[in-house]
Parts: C-alpha cells; sequence; structure tokens
C-alpha cells in the first residue's frame, strides 16, 4: 500500500486550500477547517504540515526550520516526511526555497514574492489566556471587541514598566483582526508587516487556519505613548558577527560561560561563507 | 422632557415559574428610580429583563438613542446589545467581585471601558483613572494595586469608578450597597448620591432597602411575588402606603 | 569550536535503532504473534479500536506490538493510519436492540424479561493474583448468544411514559468530527462522537465527578448490555440495505432523575454510551458524562465541570493532549531567550529599585 504524493489525499487537499484561500480572502480570520490526523503528534506541527501537504507540487523546494535552524530535530524529522511522501526537494537556504515550514521564527533573509511561509501554531487565538471560551472569543472577534488585550497590554506596564510580552506578541491584521503570528519573538513581528511572500498559519490540534496576505498591513499593538518595540542585545552573534540578527544564547561550559550565535543557521553560515570568499 | 427607557408589560417567566410579571414604567434622563421588594420579589429578573441580559417572556423594552430614535431591545443584534453596554451603558453588581477584573490592577479595572471605546495613550489613561479613584474616594496611590487587596467597600467604589468612568447614559444597579456593614454602605449611597447628582445620572437601582430608595429615588416602584404592586414618588410611598404589603414594609423598617 | 546543536539527522536515526531494539526486548523470547495480542489481550485491542476509531481487531493488536503496550501510543497509530482511508459512505443506524447479547445487567429491576446475564466479566474475580495459572488446554465452548430482540429495559419505562421519549429520527443527521471541526454549542449527536473517541480514564473522572456531587443527577444503570450487531449499508446503487458484517458492542443506558423544567415534566431522563468490544467501563462513563452535558436542554444549573462543554469536548481526546502535553519537550530556544532577556531586564529593574519607581512614575508624564 502507498501513500498519496504528499500523505494526503486530494479530496483533503482540496478541503485545505478552499480553508486557505477563505484565509488570504480575510485577512488574520481564523478559518475553522477539517483538520486531518496526521502521522505526527498534535503541537508538534500537524497543522503546518497539513498546510505544507496542501500546497506542495513535484516542483517545490522545500525547508524547514525550528527555532530558525534547518538541524534541530523536529525539523529534520518533517522534512524527513515529505522528502519520504513527497520526494520533493529540499534545501537549507532561504533564498533557494519556494516553501518554507517554520517554527517560532522568520528568516532573517529577506522573503520574495514567489515564496510561502507556513507557521506552525500551537494556540492561534490571542485571546484565549484572557478568555478560556471559544464562543466567546468568536464574538470578540465578530465585533473587533479588543479592549481585552489592551487591558493586559496597560497592566504590563503598570506592573513592569513596559510590555512583557516576549513573544507570540498580538498584532491587529489589516486593521481589522487580532492575530496571533505563533509564537515568533517579537524581534521577528516587524517582518509580518507588508511583507512580500505570503504568510500562511496552520494550527492542527486547534482546527484553525488563517493567513497574513502578501503586502498586507501588520501592526503589533501598543499604546501611543509606550510604542513597540524589539529586542536588542548586547552582544554580537561570535560566529558572523552579525548584529542585527536573532541571537540564541549557549553554554558553552560547566561554568556557566555562554557564547552568543545567530538563531538563523542558514544566514549565519551564509554569512560565515561571504567573509571566507 | 421625553423618557430615556420605556418599559411596556415586560414578564420573565422560569418554564412554569414567574420571575416578573406584567410590570411598565418609564425612566427619564437625570432620574433615579428604585425597584424595591423582598428577595424572590422578582426585581432582579426585572432588571436584568430591562437591561437586556434576559429576553422578556412577554412585553418591551424600548430605549432613546442620542439621535432621539427608539430602540427595541428585543430586536436588537448581540453586537448591538454589546457596544450598548459598553458605550451608553454601565451595569453595577451587588457583589464587586462580579462587576471586577480581579486579575488586574484597579488603574486597569478603571481604564477597562476606555480602552474598548479605542484611547490608546497609557498616561492619559491614567490620568483619568487616578482622577476616578480619587472620585470614589480611593486613594490613587493605589491605583497599581489588585483589587483582591481592597475591602468589600473600597471593592464597591471602585466598580463604580469603572462603571461610570465612560459616563454612561443609563446605569443598573443591583443591591450596590447589599453585603456590606451599614457604615460602609452609608458611604457609598452618600458617594452614590453625590455622583447621580455630579453627573446628571439616569439609574435603575434595586434594593431590598427602603432607606436606600429615600435617599437616592425620587420615583420607587415596589414589588412583590413578580408584581409591581405599588408606584409613586418614593416620599409619598414611604409616608403614606397604599398597598398592605408596602405597609408592612414600611412598618419594618421604622421598627428595626 | 561549539556548534550549536548540529546532527539533528544522525540523531534521530540512532534513536530509532534503540527504539527497534527496546521494543523486541530479550531476542532469546519469542516476539508476540498479533493473534496472541487479539486473543489474549481483548479489552486492550477493544480500547484502541474504540479511542482510535477504527473497528479491526488485527490492526489495533499490530499498533499495540508496535507501541509496546503503550495504549495511548497504539491509538495514535490507528488514528494516523485511519485518517489516510478512504470513504465508500456511511452504515445505516445500528439497532442495538438487535443485539445478540452476551452480557446483560441491569441495576434498576431485579428481573427483566430475558433474565440478567453475567457473561465474561471481572465483576466477581476477587482479585487475587493467580500466581499458579495454568494455561487451559480445552475451554467450555461459550454460551450461546441470548435470544435476539431482547426488549431493553428502558423501552419497558418508555410504555409507561416515565422516560423522556426519543423520536427516532429526530436527532440531527451528525457532522463526522474527524471531517468537520468541532464548534460550540455542539449538539448532542456531536457531544455523544466526540465523547465516544474520547480517552476512558479522562472520561472516568469526569463521570466519577457527577457522581460525588458535581452536577448530580442520581444516575441508575438502566440496562448495560454486550453483544453482537450487525452492521448494514445502504449502496446507492442497490437502494436497499445490505449487511457487511457484525461487530461486538458495548451499550449503556443510563436512567437519571429529572424534577422537570423548561416545559418539561418531571420524569426519568438518559444519559448514552456505547463502545467497540468489550467497553464496559468507557460506555458507562460515557452515559454519565453525556447526561451531565445536557444541563442546557434540561434547564438544570451548569457549574459543574462534567457539564461545561467546552471544557469536556476540548479536552477529552487524547491524542490531542498527549500531543500538545509532551510537545514541551521539542525545543523552544527561542522564546526562552526572549522570555530570559526579558526577565533580565527587570531583575535588573528590581536590583535598583529608586529608577523602577521613578521609572513607573514617569511614564505618567504626558509626552510632548
Amino acid at each position: 500500500m502507498t501513500y498519496n504524493f504528499a500523505f494526503l489525499d486530494e479530496d483533503t487537499k482540496r478541503m485545505l486550500r478552499r480553508a486557505l484561500l477563505k484565509a488570504v480572502a480575510i485577512p488574520g480570520y481564523q478559518v475553522p477547517f477539517g483538520s486531518r490526523e496526521m502521522p505526527l503528534p498534535y503541537g508538534w506541527g500537524t497543522g503546518g504540515i497539513q498546510v505544507t501537504a496542501a500546497l506542495l507540487g513535484p516542483d517545490d523546494v522545500l525547508k524547514v526550520i525550528d527555532q530558525g535552524a534547518d538541524d534541530t530535530t523536529n525539523a529534520v524529522n518533517i522534512r524527513r516526511f515529505f522528502s519520504r511522501v513527497a520526494a520533493v526537494a529540499t534545501t537549507e537556504h532561504t533564498a533557494e526555497a519556494t516553501l518554507i515550514q517554520t517554527r517560532h521564527r522568520i528568516p532573517e533573509t529577506s522573503l520574495r514574492e514567489d515564496q510561502i511561509l507556513v507557521f506552525q501554531v500551537p494556540e492561534p487565538e490571542p485571546l484565549r489566556t484572557l478568555e478560556p471560551r471559544e464562543a466567546e472569543t468568536r464574538t470578540l472577534h465578530a465585533l473587533a471587541d479588543y479592549g481585552l488585550m489592551h487591558v493586559k497590554l496597560y497592566e504590563d506596564i503598570a506592573q513592569y514598566g513596559h510590555i512583557a510580552t516576549s513573544y507570540d506578541y498580538p498584532v491587529l491584521v489589516d486593521g481589522r483582526f487580532l492575530t496571533s503570528p505563533s509564537p515568533i519573538p517579537k524581534f521577528d513581528n516587524p517582518k509580518l508587516d507588508r511583507s512580500p511572500a505570503l504568510m500562511l498559519f496552520g494550527a492542527g490540534r486547534e482546527k484553525r487556519l488563517y493567513a497574513i496576505p502578501p503586502y498586507t498591513h501588520v501592526e503589533s499593538l501598543a499604546f501611543d505613548d509606550h510604542p513597540f518595540e524589539i529586542q536588542r542585545w548586547e552582544h554580537q552573534c561570535e560566529l558572523c558577527g552579525s548584529g542585527e540578527s536573532y541571537l540564541d544564547e549557549v553554554i558553552v561550559d560547566d561554568r556557566g560561560t555562554r557564547m552568543f550565535v545567530c538563531s538563523d543557521t542558514d544566514f549565519c553560515s551564509g554569512r560565515r561563507a561571504e567573509a571566507q570568499a | 422632557m421625553s423618557a430615556l427607557l420605556q418599559v411596556r408589560g415586560v414578564s420573565r417567566h422560569y418554564g412554569p415559574r414567574i420571575g416578573c410579571e406584567d410590570v411598565s414604567f418609564e425612566l427619564h434622563p437625570g432620574e433615579l428610580l428604585c425597584i424595591v421588594g423582598e428577595s424572590g420579589s422578582g426585581k432582579s429578573t426585572l432588571l436584568n429583563t430591562v437591561a437586556a441580559q434576559l429576553s422578556p417572556t412577554a412585553g418591551s423594552v424600548r430605549y432613546r438613542q442620542r439621535n432621539g430614535g427608539w430602540l427595541d431591545l428585543a430586536a436588537l443584534s448581540e453586537a448591538d446589545r454589546r457596544r450598548l453596554a459598553r458605550e451608553e451603558w454601565g451595569f453595577v453588581t451587588q457583589n464587586p467581585r462580579d462587576g471586577l477584573r480581579l486579575n488586574v490592577s484597579a488603574g486597569a479595572n478603571v481604564a477597562e471601558r476606555l480602552m474598548a471605546l479605542g484611547m490608546r495613550n497609557y498616561s492619559q489613561l491614567r490620568a483619568i483613572a487616578r482622577g476616578w479613584l480619587e472620585r470614589v474616594e480611593i486613594d490613587p496611590s493605589r491605583i497599581d494595586d489588585a483589587p483582591t487587596s481592597f475591602s468589600g467597600g473600597m471593592q464597591q467604589r471602585l466598580q463604580i469608578a469603572r462603571t461610570l468612568v465612560t459616563q454612561p447614559r443609563l446605569v443598573f444597579m443591583d443591591e450596590p450597597t447589599a453585603g456590606l456593614d451599614v457604615s460602609v454602605q452609608a458611604r457609598i449611597l452618600d458617594l452614590l448620591r453625590r455622583l447621580v447628582n455630579e453627573l446628571g445620572l439616569a439609574a435603575v437601582m434595586v434594593t431590598h432597602d427602603l432607606a436606600v430608595a429615600r435617599l437616592l429615588a425620587a420615583r420607587t416602584l415596589v414589588m412583590q411575588g413578580g408584581r409591581v404592586v405599588e408606584t409613586g414618588l418614593t416620599d409619598q410611598i414611604l409616608d403614606d402606603p397604599q398597598h398592605p404589603y408596602t405597609q408592612l414594609l414600611v412598618s419594618s423598617v421604622l421598627t428595626t | 569550536m561549539y556548534v550549536a546543536v548540529k546532527g539533528g539527522e544522525q540523531a534521530i536515526a540512532r534513536s530509532l535503532e534503540l527504539l527497534a531494539q527496546a521494543q523486541r526486548g530479550d531476542t532469546a523470547v519469542p516476539e508476540l504473534e498479533l493473534a496472541q495480542i487479539r486473543e489474549q489481550l481483548r479489552l486492550g485491542v477493544a480500547r484502541v479500536m474504540q479511542e482510535g476509531s477504527l473497528y479491526d481487531e488485527n490492526l489495533s493488536a499490530l499498533a499495540i506490538r508496535q507501541a509496546a503496550g503503550d495504549m495511548l501510543e497504539a491509538i495514535f497509530l490507528l488514528r494516523a493510519y485511519r485518517t489516510t482511508l478512504p470513504r465508500f459512505g456511511y452504515t445505516l443506524p445500528l439497532n442495538t436492540a438487535a443485539m445478540r447479547v452476551r452480557r446483560r445487567v441491569s441495576g434498576t429491576f431485579k428481573d427483566i424479561p430475558g433474565g440478567q446475564v453475567l457473561g465474561p466479566t471481572y465483576d466477581y474475580t476477587q482479585r487475587l493474583l493467580d500466581f499458579e495459572h495454568a494455561p487451559v488446554a480445552s475451554v467450555t465452548p461459550a454460551d450461546a448468544p441470548l435470544p435476539p430482540d431482547m426488549p431493553r429495559v428502558l423501552d419497558l419505562l418508555d410504555a409507561e411514559a416515565l422516560i423522556e421519549r426519543i423520536e427516532p429520527g429526530s436527532d440531527p443527521e451528525p457532522v463526522d468530527l474527524t471531517r468537520e471541526p468541532l464548534t460550540f454549542p455542539a449538539d448532542r449527536a456531536t457531544r455523544l462522537q466526540n465523547l465516544s473517541r474520547g480517552d476512558e480514564g479522562f472520561l472516568l473522572s469526569m463521570a466519577y465527578s457527577t457522581q460525588r456531587g458535581y452536577a448530580e443527577s442520581h444516575p441508575f444503570a438502566g440496562e448495560i448490555r454486550m453483544g453482537e450487531v450487525d452492521v448494514r449499508v445502504c449502496p446507492e446503487e442497490l437502494g436497499f440495505a445490505i449487511e457487511i458484517g457484525s461487530i461486538v458492542l458495548t451499550e449503556c443506558q443510563m436512567i437519571n432523575q429529572f424534577h422537570g423544567g423548561n416545559g418539561v415534566p418531571p420524569q426519568f431522563t438518559r444519559g448514552y454510551g456505547l463502545s467497540m468490544g468489550e467497553g464496559e467501563r468507557k460506555a458507562m462513563s460515557m452515559a454519565l458524562v453525556d447526561r451531565a452535558l445536557r444541563c442546557d436542554e434540561l434547564a438544570e444549573p451548569d457549574d459543574a465541570p462534567a457539564q461545561d462543554q467546552e471544557f469536556v469536548l476540548s479536552h477529552s481526546d487524547n491524542v490531542e493532549a498527549s500531543g500538545f502535553v509532551q510537545h514541551l519537550k521539542l525545543p523552544h530556544y527561542v522564546d526562552f531567550q526572549a522570555e530570559l532577556s526579558l526577565l533580565r531586564t527587570l531583575a535588573a529593574q528590581h536590583a535598583t529599585p529608586s529608577p523602577v519607581q521613578q521609572g513607573r512614575e514617569s511614564f505618567e508624564v504626558p509626552t510632548a
């Protein structure tokens, strides 16, 4: 017995593509969809995998990253899965990929119009921690009633002096829907705004899809007098010397010595190769 | 002057049980109306029905909008109901814990309705919140404290500030002083009387306490078994009750 | 030079080798045959079929062996296989009144038409470990199934109009939860579908809570029956129903007290549970939770966890729950790094208290 190209049967892919079209038509709106049970545990990227499976064609070049890296185990596992069931070409180079599935990062290298970024989303509902009821959060979205989210941001400033949300930082898409950018660091939020690449989000366990179409305005919530800010480091990447990339902190010995390196491994190795040349 | 709220023959049943039956009244701008009755008399059911939190089994409730047009609350969409509740109305619950957001600070509680209306300047939100804390006699330096660290009376005053901060056109209050010590009650009633005058509030307040009605309301409606048994000027009702049940209520106030 | 977390590919390959080894165990011990699992671990096989939503004893046995006896992993394996299967059609509703009953008990009447039949049950085994266990060469042949069309106990009450009547065909056509997302509020058919796929342990605890005062509904086990039921389909090209086989089911109908309300007179109400194979604990738990979730329809108070449909239905599925709990072992370096730098900022503020106060106050100054 063999599996269909990219695992899912064509009817399922069609269902997914219809839902994705709807998502693109209503930027930031969470489209409920008939999420299938995938041979990967929930919470490990079942949503992203379904989106990727629905979009992959034989000519695509796939890149999979987790935490910005191509070689973390989950990224490897998902890439192996698609090599096995779809036999598409894979790459670690952002610029070569037509489709990039990611967990928790947006590549540092600017994306292009002919690329699609697929996000794995654990919790698509940005209001969930403030309001546990699905029936209620859907109503709040329908009415664009987002005062609650600002209560949270207000409280952060009151308690900590600044907004203390460092990842999965809520955004307003196209001035209408409050949306979770998935747990990317807020460092990556500006890359969402008016991105030339189509951004698709898949939440398998919660059975929701949503999208940020190319060149859509994406605003990170803030107050007029407390504007949105991204993380900054005092360090530069110790491998490539980059001063504008998101850095991972690595503990290198048992005395707790630390080293800061690019989280985006392709970006980092590209810079090093350039420096060598 | 034209009424702000018009209640006509409103009934609300729970299966075979009657919550309230065939109630009519009008409320004018700047007027505070008290609904008085013992527990189980249907006054809270009536309040919730009039405030569009319960749908009436029969009858109609109409609200006059700013543009002078009447709005039939039964025909209100969920979106409009929420918009009214957020922008034009306020609701003060008996237990302040039901009306407050307990997991965020006092300041956030006061500022929430402003943020819901789109105010996005943190300093301004703080300034208004401080002003309102002062107005309800809470030390503004406690702006960042959790409401859970407040006494019951302070919590109720905080809820009042949170509700009135957007200067609603119409406020519903469900026994706002019940469950508090007598001295605390007096302070809140005093505060309410002052705010009602200053803001020219229109309000419907439910209470079991005739003394509260005497202090705040020009007009009072007495309920028993879900029905209105007597209605009129508060002083008249207290000084010369006509219905035997009102007479009983009045005499019990006098003897205690 | 230290290179951050490379080698995911090799790590996975080696892990798979080690897993294969661990799963096989000592090769001096013969490998389990699927028939052994199917025949001797039939209750485990039933659970995996039920929560895996696929009636196939052999595949269930295969999944159990491949999962080294981890039932949730076996259920996951079966589900991931099931998702790829094409749909030929849907069966007609099963008629459990025509069950070829092998076990049937009622807690409501001492004697019932057709009688009480214990069948194969652990209920009266005394739970003593059988150290002397010797394989039995010949087993007494199973009792012949009881006569078909044995009346259901609840139908007897129905005749007296003492129990709510559910008109045949009055249920809405159920949605297929493996094809459509769950949305709220969910109707009863959808809830039952979710519960039947739900984790036995979760439903057991929820059901137990209803007996301890959280949504008390005074249940009686009206009837529990287990046996074979024919499965019928009506292919479009034929236009009439044909039998395609039979499956073993356990059905539980609970009877619950109801005081009347919402225009309904006081009467008994029903809670329903159904499980593939012999799955009595599951079917009973399901019936209790089903009844608790009917609180809205019956205008009952709805303050207990088991009455909260968003809570119960969103957390009942063990494949979802297990995946999400265990996803915490995936790398979260990026988010953790973000939290780390935030915490360092806060700690730095904390170490110098006056600037914090100043900092906080400075936000009060209106910006120019």
